[in-house]
């Protein structure tokens, strides 16, 4: 079971916003639907088993970049060349 | 034969999010057929948004593996298929642009997440159609809109260029009104990509047969158990009982991991999904983050804004499996229980060719219907366990249950998805004779 | 251990000299062009990319591994670390967390008390985030520039157990570690941010502080000495160090605290998927290590004779070392002992008095400025003049004259065999000092001196001082 609070902290940690009004409905659906996840704890313990693939890799080839136009051209702002964002608190 | 196709269809049903009214074709195995492509398949130039919000606007400057494959083989990009926001969802009522109405009965879902590209076939707007399938995507319209679509063995086409819901679960695969065309476009995108470094060397030739004499069927008791709707299972039955007119023989078997193949499904999908939506914060693409805010809050806007209320719930729930203190009940254990599944459907396959049931446990939902988050999650219960297998798995329409499609799903061995298209292609010829 | 003895930890990120970058065909080779002109989808982090491991990274990894004695784990994989911001474009980094490529190493150094090892906690291969600008001010808005040349380079960190007891011993390590992966042939140390270093120091008996942002091996030892001194204050106040992490201000040598939210991160690591594992214990037994600094300073005290001091110096850099055994080569015998003075006591710190690199001359070029001080003609004064030329043209960007040229036209060969401009000097020198002379034939032995260093300014030091002394000996002498 998690709270309203629990909630808020995962919403937090997940940098997303919930509307208002909408906590409490979210927390009923979130508990609902974690309760269905606690048959996992009814798994028995077990080993995973190995991958078959291993040591997928490549040649240290350089291949072509995009072009600097196709690397801003989505970008919403951007100023010399770079991307904006917004500020970074220091 | 090159060309360009004029592609301009009516679409009352909001099959299509982009259409390319002016779509080039070259040579090759598909010259000029008109192909349509889920939204969440990389095309380059051409507008690609999954759906979302948060990407519209988004102009992809590289074709997905596929796409260029499509290219290569002459075929004509007809446009991008709507679909459930991001993959998230069964009836593609989960799209920011609108839902798409099932061509057989327009007050129903097509199904989910590829409800765009099954509506455009079953529609006849297009003859085939990439869609995706994370855990059931491809499968779930197929079956609600009476079409054929298959969920290829995961490795078998390359995911790079296809935007990320899952990437352990998901595959894109080929959609269409017979076997033989979905055969067609798979032995166009099938093979390995050195992009993609899950992608096997497993590419497609093979014409399929409709021979299936000897071949043993697994029918799987938690197939045909409660939550299933008895019309369906009994339109499922009769299909069966075709596939042993045709020599097979079947054979009762049970899967009892499939009790927690659901959970670990949406821990794992909802995990992965929690860092692959990560990205989206309005910097280098998608609509602006506020510059006028600091970074947090400028990029919490952008996700509450962009997001639907099914991503925002997926991303949270991801979140919080993976979390501190919570990844060991949740994700780890996920990862045993899906390696469980996967043992035991080998187990099933060793003495058995192939595995049969429905697709769906109902037929296609009335628009609105299903506004509970967990009984939506709960429909997926028999496509999900292919996804965490791995192995092949396709649904050929198999009759009509209160005037909706049912679908007949075969899975097979991993890589043995050249068996599972014959099992279907059978079927199919039995029932056209 | 004593009541305030120090105890530090390093992470030392390095990056690999790969000419692509770690998941991505990208040249590595940005630092002289415009942002953003070095990014593809799977750099940057576009909607459907995906990453493919460059086996070079893993090579020169092993190359380290086996170097560091370290073990490599039998199956080690990659791991997304989940993080939002602006320079990180997936909002996640491929890294590697539960299970790293090698741990349980060693490398020894020379600590404050004599020869040390200091034991390798782990070392793993992870992906360089973009680089981030801060920009505006409080009227016009602030915001941030990203330039994402630099997401995607291979980074190697190299986590340290608290084995180190002084900032001094710190920087040391830094040294023998920057040396030895120059040698290994898998960084290059002159690349600008190629190296960046996180610290863990505390005071025996309270809290752990961790100092990020490090950037320069001088800057290690600032930063360090700063906290030393910092927390021991606290200490002394009866105040309590706080368990945080700081951020280390290099142009004002001042570490400050973050008080930001990266502090309490939960980076909710798990597998990545898009990458598959790595078994690659046994690329270890093929792994030839080249000559390490350890082994080059004992060669160099054996085969060339120089102090231990002297080898220590020249082998601390591969660049100089191979600069050291060019310039000798054509004689090693004659060369070896006042090529490693000139080169470890005079051009290094001519060197990085210019902030100039061991690049900068041509071996050639130096040998042949030995050879004119070898033969006696031209003086220890005259070679550091002409040395001091050289670099600053090369400085200036002019043609680089060669030692001869410059010895030619500015008359620095010595004036021995010929000692008429010498002893015109020389008298003229005691003609200008009655003093000096009297006080000399009075028997007080710093005349001679003071006429000498007259007799040198007219000469401008380029007389022989062996030679100088003879003759003005002489002359004083004659006029007895």
């Amino acid at each position: 079971m998690v709270t309203e609070k629990d909630v808020e902290h995962i919403a937090d940690l997940a940098d997303i916003g919930i509307e208002e009004g909408g906590l409490a409905p979210f927390t009923q659906q979130f508990n609902a639907i974690l309760g269905y996840f606690d048959i996992l704890d009814q798994v028995p313990a077990g080993d995973i088993p190995a991958h078959a693939e291993v040591n997928v890799m490549r040649e240290d080839t350089v291949a072509p970049s995009l072009s600097h136009d196709d690397v801003v051209r989505n970008a919403p702002a951007s100023e010399n060349g770079f991307i904006k964002a917004p500020r970074v608190m220091q | 034969m090159t060309g360009t196709l004029t592609f301009e269809p009516d679409d009352p049903i909001n099959a299509f999010l982009t259409t390319c009214r002016k779509a080039e074709y070259n040579n090759g195995p598909l010259s000029g057929i008109p192909v349509a492509v889920k939204d969440n398949i990389s095309t380059k130039g051409i507008e690609t948004t999954c759906a979302s919000k948060i990407l519209k606007g988004y102009v992809p400057p590289y074709d997905a593996h596929v796409v260029s494959l499509l290219r290569a083989a002459g075929a004509a990009v007809a446009g991008k298929t709507n679909m459930d926001e991001f993959g998230m969802g069964t009836t593609t009522e989960n799209s920011a642009f609108g839902p798409t109405l099932n061509p057989r009965d327009t007050g129903r879902v097509p199904g989910g997440s590829s409800g765009g590209s099954a509506a455009a076939v079953a529609s006849g707007m297009v003859k085939m159609a990439l869609g995706t399938d994370t855990g059931g995507s491809i499968r779930c319209p197929a079956a609600f809109c009476g079409i054929v679509g298959l969920k290829p063995t995961y490795g078998r086409v390359s995911r790079y260029g296809l935007i990320a819901y899952a990437n352990s679960l998901e595959q894109i695969g080929p959609m269409a009104q017979s076997v033989t065309d979905i055969t067609k476009l798979f032995s166009v995108i099938a093979g390995h990509d050195p992009r993609d470094s899950t992608s096997c060397d497993r590419p497609f030739s093979h014409a399929p047969s409709a021979d299936i004499k000897g071949l043993k069927i697994g029918i799987p008791d938690e197939y045909f158990g409660k939550g299933v709707d008895p019309a369906v299972a009994g339109i499922v039955r009769k299909a069966i009982a075709k596939l042993e007119e045709l020599g097979a023989t079947t054979v009762p078997c049970t899967l009892p991991s499939m009790q927690y193949a659901l959970a670990a499904y949406y821990v794992t999908c909802t995990s992965e999904a929690s860092s692959n939506l990560a990205r989206f914060d309005g910097v280098r693409y998608g609509p602006a983050a506020d510059a006028k805010k600091s970074w947090h809050d400028a990029y919490r806007d952008v996700r509450r804004q962009g997001f639907g209320p099914e991503v925002r719930r997926r991303i949270m729930l991801g979140t919080f499996a993976l979390s501190s203190g919570y990844y060991g009940k949740y994700y780890a254990k996920a990862q045993v229980a899906r390696a469980n599944v996967r043992a035991d459907f080998l187990r099933v396959l060793s003495d058995v060719d192939v595995i049969a049931g429905p697709t769906m446990p109902t037929i296609a939902f009335k628009l609105g219907e299903k506004s509970d988050p967990l009984s939506m999650y709960l429909s997926d219960i028999l496509t999900v366990p292919a996804n965490l297998a791995g192995i092949p798995a396709i649904s050929v329409p198999c009759g009509i249950s209160e005037g909706m499609p049912v679908g007949l799903q075969i899975m097979g061995r991993h890589f043995e998805d050249e068996r599972v298209i014959d099992v279907a292609y059978a079927y199919e010829q039995a029932v056209k004779a | 251990m004593s009541a305030d003895q120090v105890i530090v930890g390093l992470e030392v990120h390095c990056q690999l000299d790969t000419k692509s970058k770690l998941f991505c065909g990208c040249s590595t080779d940005y630092r002289s062009d415009g942002p953003n002109t070095h990014v593809c989808e799977v750099c940057l982090g576009l909607p459907g990319s995906m990453p493919v491991l460059n086996k070079k990274a893993i090579e020169y990894a092993m190359r380290v591994a086996k170097a560091l004695n370290c073990e490599v784990l039998t199956e080690s994989e990659f791991s997304r670390k989940n993080y939002f911001y602006p320079d990180l474009d997936k909002a996640y980094q491929i890294t590697q967390y539960d299970k790293p490529l090698a741990e349980k190493g060693i490398l020894e150094i020379d600590g404050d008390d004599g020869e040390k090892k200091i034991r390798i906690t782990r070392i793993h291969v992870e992906e360089d985030p973009g680089r981030l600008v801060h920009m505006g001010n409080a009227e016009r808005g602030r915001y941030s520039l990203v330039d994402y040349n630099r997401a995607g380079i291979p980074l190697i960190e190299i986590v340290t157990e608290p084995d180190m007891r002084s900032p001094k011993e710190a920087r040391k390590f830094l040294n023998k570690l920057r040396a030895t992966l120059e040698y290994l042939g898998v960084f290059d140390s002159e690349k600008e941010g190629s190296l960046r270093v996180d610290a863990n120091i505390s005071i025996v008996g309270s809290e752990r502080v961790e100092v990020k942002n490090i950037t320069s091996y001088k800057g290690v030892e600032k930063a360090l000495t700063f906290e030393v001194t910092r927390q021991k204050n606290l200490i002394r106040r009866g105040q309590k160090v706080e368990r945080e992490t700081r951020h280390f201000l290099e142009a004002r040598g001042i570490t400050q605290s973050a008080r930001s939210k990266e502090q309490e991160h939960d980076y909710r690591y798990f597998p990545e998927p898009d990458l598959r594992p790595l078994r690659v214990k046994s690329w270890v037994a093929d792994v030839v290590l080249p000559e390490l600094p350890d082994a080059r300073r004992e060669r160099f005290i054996s085969q060339y004779g120089c102090s231990a001091n002297h080898a220590r110096t020249l082998t601390g850099e591969l660049r100089l070392a191979n600069f050291f055994e060019s310039v000798v080569a054509p004689d090693p015998a004659g060369l070896s002992v006042p090529a490693a003075t000139w080169v470890a006591d005079t051009l290094i710190g001519e060197l990085n008095y210019r902030s100039m690199s061991i690049d900068t001359l041509e071996p050639p070029a130096f040998t042949g400025l030995l050879r004119l001080l070898m033969a006696g003609t031209i003086t220890d004064k005259s070679a550091i003049e002409v040395l001091r030329i050289m670099l600053d043209q090369h400085l200036k960007g002019e043609t680089a004259e060669t030692p001869d040229a410059i010895v030619a036209r500015l008359h620095l060969a010595k004036t021995s065999g010929d000692d008429g401009a010498l002893r015109a000097a020389i008298k003229e020198a005691l003609a200008e000092n009655p003093k000096a002379v009297a006080d000399y034939r009075a028997g007080k032995a710093g005349a001679c001196n003071f006429i000498l260093g007259q007799v040198m300014k007219k000469t401008r030091g380029r007389a022989d001082p062996a030679e100088l002394n003879r003759l003005l000996t002489e002359e004083l002498q004659k006029g007895a």
